[in-house]
């Protein structure tokens, strides 16, 4: 199932899901329920964004100024994936 | 060979005790119970999750047995939580008091998983041994309430999978996050009972109806997980998603396995009262036995598919072949096929015993050692 992220929604974690540095594999994880994510360098950028505060649309573009390109539909993308298996939650206020 | 080592294993599973208020007839635990006197202890259990930590781990699953009734249970919860482990706690829920289950959320434990065997209490008690459905019930929303996530976990058989769509009222009712209905595995003494607990196919084809409209209905609220019997399909099972390459499980006596059911194999024990786990997982005979496709005889050496089943279970072909060697005789390419396709037969013939019914044979149930004064959680 793909969830449509709007750009005016504040995504942030799950309650019940972490992140955190694994040393052992030298990337940051996302852990939850049965659950081991090893993410990439841009998933945990845009997972470190995710503080309930930033709009879809300002993490974009605090990434488009760090990465120097547009990375709209790959932000939409990766949290549309993890909306969908409930790791993170939209603040559509 | 892939080196899988590189890795290092993504969760322990911490079997604390043997010990158990419940004697289910599918109990995972091996048929010779570890005395409560033999149990590592809490220094050697904290040495065990360090270590695991150093090798990578990042998942610690705290079960048994009944791991409430080890009294330093919280202590090695947050030992683990204090290492990064995401901590889970696998649980029958007898002695889940409030207390206690108030100084677990306190240590830091990130999950817990409440085991159901039935819809209602009759059902449930005759299947568990003792008085325990509402005291489950009663657990699993205490376990919301303190907002932990709640998994339930429903082990499915012949005399309670036909209350599956009961059961998932009470995943909806309980809200619970995720619900893993999962068909019995025939290791041990579920291997002994598999008369009484393999569903026909028409009960099967019923649980697996119910379970894929409940995944649709329940989108976004629950996470259902339907796990099939392999004794019902044409191909094995990548069992642990290879041998000593994800996962590790510590027995109370600090043996260490691949697998649950890995000690029924003959193979060296590897023991971490002897070793560090950093040895026990790279080199010892035990975790390297099967790691990898060289060890792999015909019909899987040659196999497309020996990369994806990984030739099945080692286990399963010990217990069914005698030989830990030989293909899963789950696969429909294994020459010991014949041995499953009996025992499916024999589950479906109209003689069989009927659902709900004893069967021929009488069914035989661990008697773990409880505490000898009935415990108390508080």
């Amino acid at each position: 199932m793909t969830s449509t992220v709007p750009r005016t929604g504040r995504p942030k974690l799950a309650r019940f899901v972490k992140t955190r540095y694994d040393s052992a594999r030298e990337r940051q994880v996302l852990l939850g329920p049965e659950t081991v994510v090893v993410l990439n360098p841009t998933g945990a950028d845009i997972l470190a964004l995710c503080d309930g505060a930033r709009s879809v649309a300002e993490i974009v573009d605090e990434l488009g100024r760090r990465y120097d390109r547009v990375v709209d539909d790959e932000v939409e993308a990766f949290l549309a994936k993890l909306v969908s298996r409930r790791w993170v939650e939209i603040d559509h206020a | 060979m892939p080196d899988v080592t590189l890795d290092g294993p993504l969760g322990v599973l911490a079997e604390l005790t043997h010990a158990c208020p419940l004697s289910c007839s599918y109990c995972s635990n091996p048929l010779e119970l570890t005395k409560r006197s033999a149990e590592l202890s809490t220094d050697e259990w904290r040495r065990v999750l360090d270590e695991a930590a150093d090798l990578g781990v990042l998942q610690g699953h705290f079960s048994g047995g009944e791991p409430l009734l080890r009294r330093d249970l919280v202590d090695l919860v947050g030992h683990a939580s204090g290492l990064g482990m995401y901590t889970n706690l696998v649980t029958s829920a007898i002695g889940l008091s409030r207390p206690r289950a108030e100084a677990l959320r306190d240590a830091g434990l990130d999950h817990v998983q409440v085991s159901i065997q039935a819809d209602e209490p009759v059902l449930s008690d005759r299947l568990a041994g003792i008085s325990s459905f509402e005291k489950k019930i009663e657990a699993a929303r205490l376990v919301k309430e303190l907002g932990w996530p709640l998994t339930l976990n429903v082990v499915l058989h012949r005399q309670n999978i036909d209350r599956i769509g009961a059961i998932l009222e009470w995943v909806e009712e309980l809200e619970a996050d995720r619900v893993e209905l999962a068909n019995t595995q025939y290791y041990g003494w579920a291997l002994r009972n598999r008369e009484a607990l393999l569903p026909s196919r028409e009960q099967l084809e019923h649980a697996e109806k119910v379970s894929r409209e409940a995944r649709e209905r329940l989108r976004g609220r629950t996470d259902v997980i339907y796990v099939i019997p392999d004794y019902y399909s044409q191909y094995p099972k990548p069992c642990m998603g290879g041998w000593g390459s994800r996962q590790l499980v510590v027995g109370p006596e600090g043996n260490a396995w691949p697998c649950l059911s890995a000690h029924e194999l003959p193979l060296p024990r590897a023991n971490v009262r002897e070793h560090d786990l950093s040895w026990i997982w790279r080199s010892s005979p035990l975790f390297t036995a099967f790691r990898g496709t060289d060890w792999m005889p015909d019909p899987c050496r040659s196999c497309d598919r020996r990369e994806v089943d990984l030739g099945g279970c080692r286990c399963q072909a010990f217990q069914l072949t005698g030989d830990m060697h030989r293909t899963d005789p789950v696969c429909v390419l294994s020459p010991d096929r014949h041995i499953v396709d009996e025992a499916v037969a024999a589950a479906n013939d109209p003689a069989a015993a009927p659902a709900a019914g004893s069967s021929r044979e009488p069914v035989l149930v661990p008697m773990p050692e409880v505490s000898v004064r009935p415990h108390r959680a508080d």
